[in-house]
């Protein structure tokens, strides 16, 4: 496009936005993983706050920088993307609104979405009126996404939705979502999904808020009974809702490194620049210490080679010189790499990551960081399904032996007891 | 390597490629394998020919680039060297080639057109004896005296130290570095060959024992070096790394290659979801390791202000995840992996020694906390 914005004059024109209308945050700690450091008041406060960040972005023409102008967005590139983050480093930015909502959610309803669709959700979620989340994961099985057990059932122009969905971070709080549902319990699991759109607070949505084992009550369950949604909320072909979700995880997959999504340089989300654990060492007196600097170093390399990777993997699979299957090797390498700093922290916490006090600064709480470790190999598709999608996908390895391919849905061996 | 060379760069990746499978495949490899220099002059004069030895090299002095990136194109050499495991002192040649043409002093055209022609063959004496095998602990003492400086000390391990024509010696003259160009055979240097793992790689130990010179043979200023020396590192780290993801991309595909042939139990490795996941981990590392090597040789091209830190991080990485990938190739090929027959070992010899060259893994991880102390101001 010929009157693309220039990436300096953008630069400028960010620069002075973030400066005049968003507060710095201060760089706390960081590395801390769904700590329940807020009550439900203050996590509300916050949410308002994000909307009314997203919106203030919106209005000086820095919200959605790689969506389509039709939509509300300003169509520019993954370049301008990135050095709005580059500006935002430093400052508040709309943290929850991003994933899930910018990517995947957003990123599926424009690429499935009827015009109609995208006219009435993008823009209103480029405005922060709509928060998003996925509807995906199911009590009976998180990895087998295609095997959920949500089902709709047609009834004239409406369709009616019966299951339960779980793992969605602050539903609570949030107003739409996209959802897989089963509609044909006759064929193979992959060619009964169709994939809906619904809002959260609608009569039969009932959502609770799991405690996880650190008090963090921001994981909910939902429990949908007899929910009604028009089939003009239906998104993509009636059957074909694989075909959807495929896509709908490699966005879930490509996670911060979407164009879609906003994230300040330095955040660390998954990687990101800044260190975690040299606060760490500061605050145990240890700064100085050679093993402990072995250490720092250690997250050093990691994290600036996971920014390099996860460039890489965009480059590679928006050029075609990779195929789109290789966002798994970023989420292996991301989720196992969160793993590894936080565990590096912990180590670095010595006894107080056993006990500490409320005065022990960025000591406190590792203890329980580390116990949530896992979450980074878990959420979004667990680690061992990146390895299956690696080898099998990538690598073009036999694929593993499945009892449901060629069998009708219905006649599929379940868990005896799906597990809340 | 770089995902999307220009077509120029790719045009000369795939002539070096050519070369290389032309003069140095694995027989050949093996053959050399007890030769004392490890690789014949024609093949190196061929190579530079190409330009293997001229794209640090200013245009003024008849070198120059392909993609006007000079390190960026011979990562693509690098790159090719350690998918082939090929001989030949690619490293250290172009940090004596840069050097000489960055200092630019006429008198030593006739030495780099040399370097430049494949004629002639330079090396660098950095490295000393433990404990001053660390990147900054230069302890070599060049003195001047009148008209001439004056050399003590000893290096190692100094790559293909016996067949050098010349010599660059990074020594210390009170603080600061001095470099000196030491013909080889100059009085008071002695030569001591050191064994290897390398199949075709050789080192030596370079005794310095009052070695005399005009003061002209100085490079740069004496006592003012060290900023090319630093660049030195840079130019060393960088050829090493995409040399060792050329090596592990080597190592990795034959790996693949050979889960998909291997059968056991009547079905192949490849079938094995246990070992699909370990392949799945070599792929990443695999990935990352292209990824990092690319990106600090970029920066480092461009002189960019974190080329330091993304080398130490290139470095560090892929010196102890390469290494772990390539211990995992000789593990799924079982005992086949460990014998001379196999051609694993070529990369295996390879990526071995380039992780304890410039820097072990453990010592780029103490420089990127010292790059992480300057972030935090908290030095």
């Amino acid at each position: 496009m010929s009157d693309e914005e220039d990436l300096e004059s953008f630069r400028q024109r960010a620069r002075t936005f973030v400066r005049s209308e968003l507060r710095p945050v201060a760089p706390h700690g960081s590395g801390g993983i769904l700590r329940p450091d807020l009550t439900d008041q203050e996590e509300l406060a916050a949410v308002a706050r994000e909307r009314e960040v997203q919106r203030k972005l919106f209005d000086a023409g820095l919200a959605g920088i790689c969506f389509p102008r039709d939509y509300g967005g300003q169509g520019l590139t993954h370049a301008h993307q990135r050095v709005l983050n580059e500006e935002l480093s430093g400052y508040e930015y709309p943290a929850r609104i991003q994933a899930p909502t910018f990517s995947p959610c957003a990123a599926v309803l424009l690429d499935f979405g009827t015009e109609d669709q995208k006219q009435r959700h993008i823009p209103a979620i480029l405005k922060g009126d709509e928060i998003w989340m996925q509807f995906l994961s199911e009590p009976g099985g998180g990895s087998d996404v295609a095997g959920a057990l949500t089902s709709a059932v047609r009834d004239g122009d409406e369709w009616v939705l019966n299951g339960s969905k779980i793992w969605t971070t602050g539903a609570w709080w949030s107003d739409w979502a996209l959802c897989l549902a089963r509609t044909n319990w006759d064929v193979p699991k992959h060619r009964g999904l169709t994939v809906f759109v619904l809002p959260l607070r609608r009569e039969g949505i009932e959502v609770h808020r799991i405690e996880m084992l650190n008090g963090s009550k921001e994981f909910c369950q939902e429990f949908l009974t007899d929910v009604r949604v028009h089939d003009t909320d239906r998104i993509g072909q009636v059957d074909e809702g694989w075909t959807v979700g495929t896509r709908w995880m490699f966005h879930e997959r490509m996670l911060t490194n979407s164009p879609l999504v906003t994230l300040p340089a330095g955040n660390s989300h998954g990687g990101g620049g800044a260190s975690s654990v040299h606060g760490i060492a500061r605050d145990s007196g240890r700064l100085h210490d050679p093993y402990i600097r072995d250490l720092i170093g250690e997250e050093r390399m990691l994290r600036l080679v996971g920014n390099e990777l996860r460039r890489r993997i965009g480059e590679g699979t928006s050029s075609g010189a990779m195929p789109d299957q290789s966002a798994a090797i970023g989420r292996l390498f991301s989720g196992i790499t969160s793993a590894r700093i936080t565990t590096i922290g912990f180590e670095i916490s010595g006894s107080a990551g056993a006990a500490w006090s409320d005065d022990d600064g960025e000591l406190a709480q590792r203890g329980g960081d580390f116990l949530m470790r896992q979450v980074s190999c878990i959420g979004g598709g667990t680690t061992e399904m990146a390895r299956n999608v690696i080898s099998e996908r990538v690598l073009g390895m036999p694929r593993e032996r499945a009892l449901d391919r060629d069998v009708a849905f219905r006649d599929v061996p379940r868990s005896a007891s799906p597990r809340p | 390597m770089l995902l999307t060379p220009d077509s120029d760069q790719e045009l000369f990746r795939e002539t070096t490629a050519k070369l290389l499978n032309e003069h140095v495949p694995v027989g050949e490899l093996r053959r050399l394998r007890d030769d004392p220099v490890g690789f014949d002059d024609e093949y190196w004069r061929r190579g530079a020919d190409l330009g293997w030895t001229s794209l640090l090299v200013s245009e003024e002095h008849g070198g120059g680039s392909i993609s006007g990136q000079g390190l960026v194109d011979l990562s693509l050499v690098a790159y090719e060297f350690g998918r082939h495991a090929a001989p030949g002192p690619l490293a250290v040649s172009n940090v004596v080639a840069a050097t000489l043409s960055d200092h630019g002093d006429p008198k030593n055209e006739p030495v780099l057109h040399q370097l430049m022609s494949g004629e002639s063959i330079a090396t660098w004496c950095f490295g000393e004896p433990q404990p001053n095998d660390q990147l900054a602990s230069v302890s070599l003492d060049v003195r001047v005296d009148g008209d001439d400086v004056v050399l003590n000390g000893v290096k190692r391990p100094v790559e293909s130290g016996q067949r050098a024509d010349y010599l660059l010696v990074t020594g210390r003259t009170g603080e600061g570095h001095t470099q000196v160009l030491v013909p080889a055979g100059t009085a008071g240097v002695s030569v001591t060959a050191l064994h290897t793992v390398d199949l075709t790689r050789r080192f030596s130990i370079v005794s310095f024992d009052d070695v005399r010179l005009p003061a002209s043979a100085v490079i740069g200023e004496v006592g003012g070096a060290i900023g090319q020396v630093k660049w030195q590192v840079d130019i060393a780290v960088a050829i090493l790394c995409a040399e060792s993801v050329g090596a592990m991309q080597a190592a990795f595909d034959m790996t693949v290659e050979w889960a998909f042939d291997r059968h056991s139990f009547g079905r192949p490795l490849a079938s094995y979801q246990a070992l699909k996941h370990r392949f799945a981990d070599m792929k990443t590392w695999l990935e990352a390791s292209h990824a990092i090597s690319d990106a600090a040789t970029i920066a480092a091209a461009t002189r960019s202000p974190d080329a330091e830190e993304l080398l130490s991080a290139a470095k560090a990485f892929i010196g102890d995840y390469g290494t772990e990938l390539m211990q995992d190739c000789v593990q799924l090929h079982g005992g086949i992996g460990l014998t001379f027959e196999h051609d694993l070992h070529l990369y295996f010899r390879r990526q071995t020694v380039n992780r304890a060259l410039y820097g072990t893994p453990a010592e780029h991880r103490q420089r990127l906390a010292d790059a992480t102390d300057r972030d935090k101001g908290a030095a």
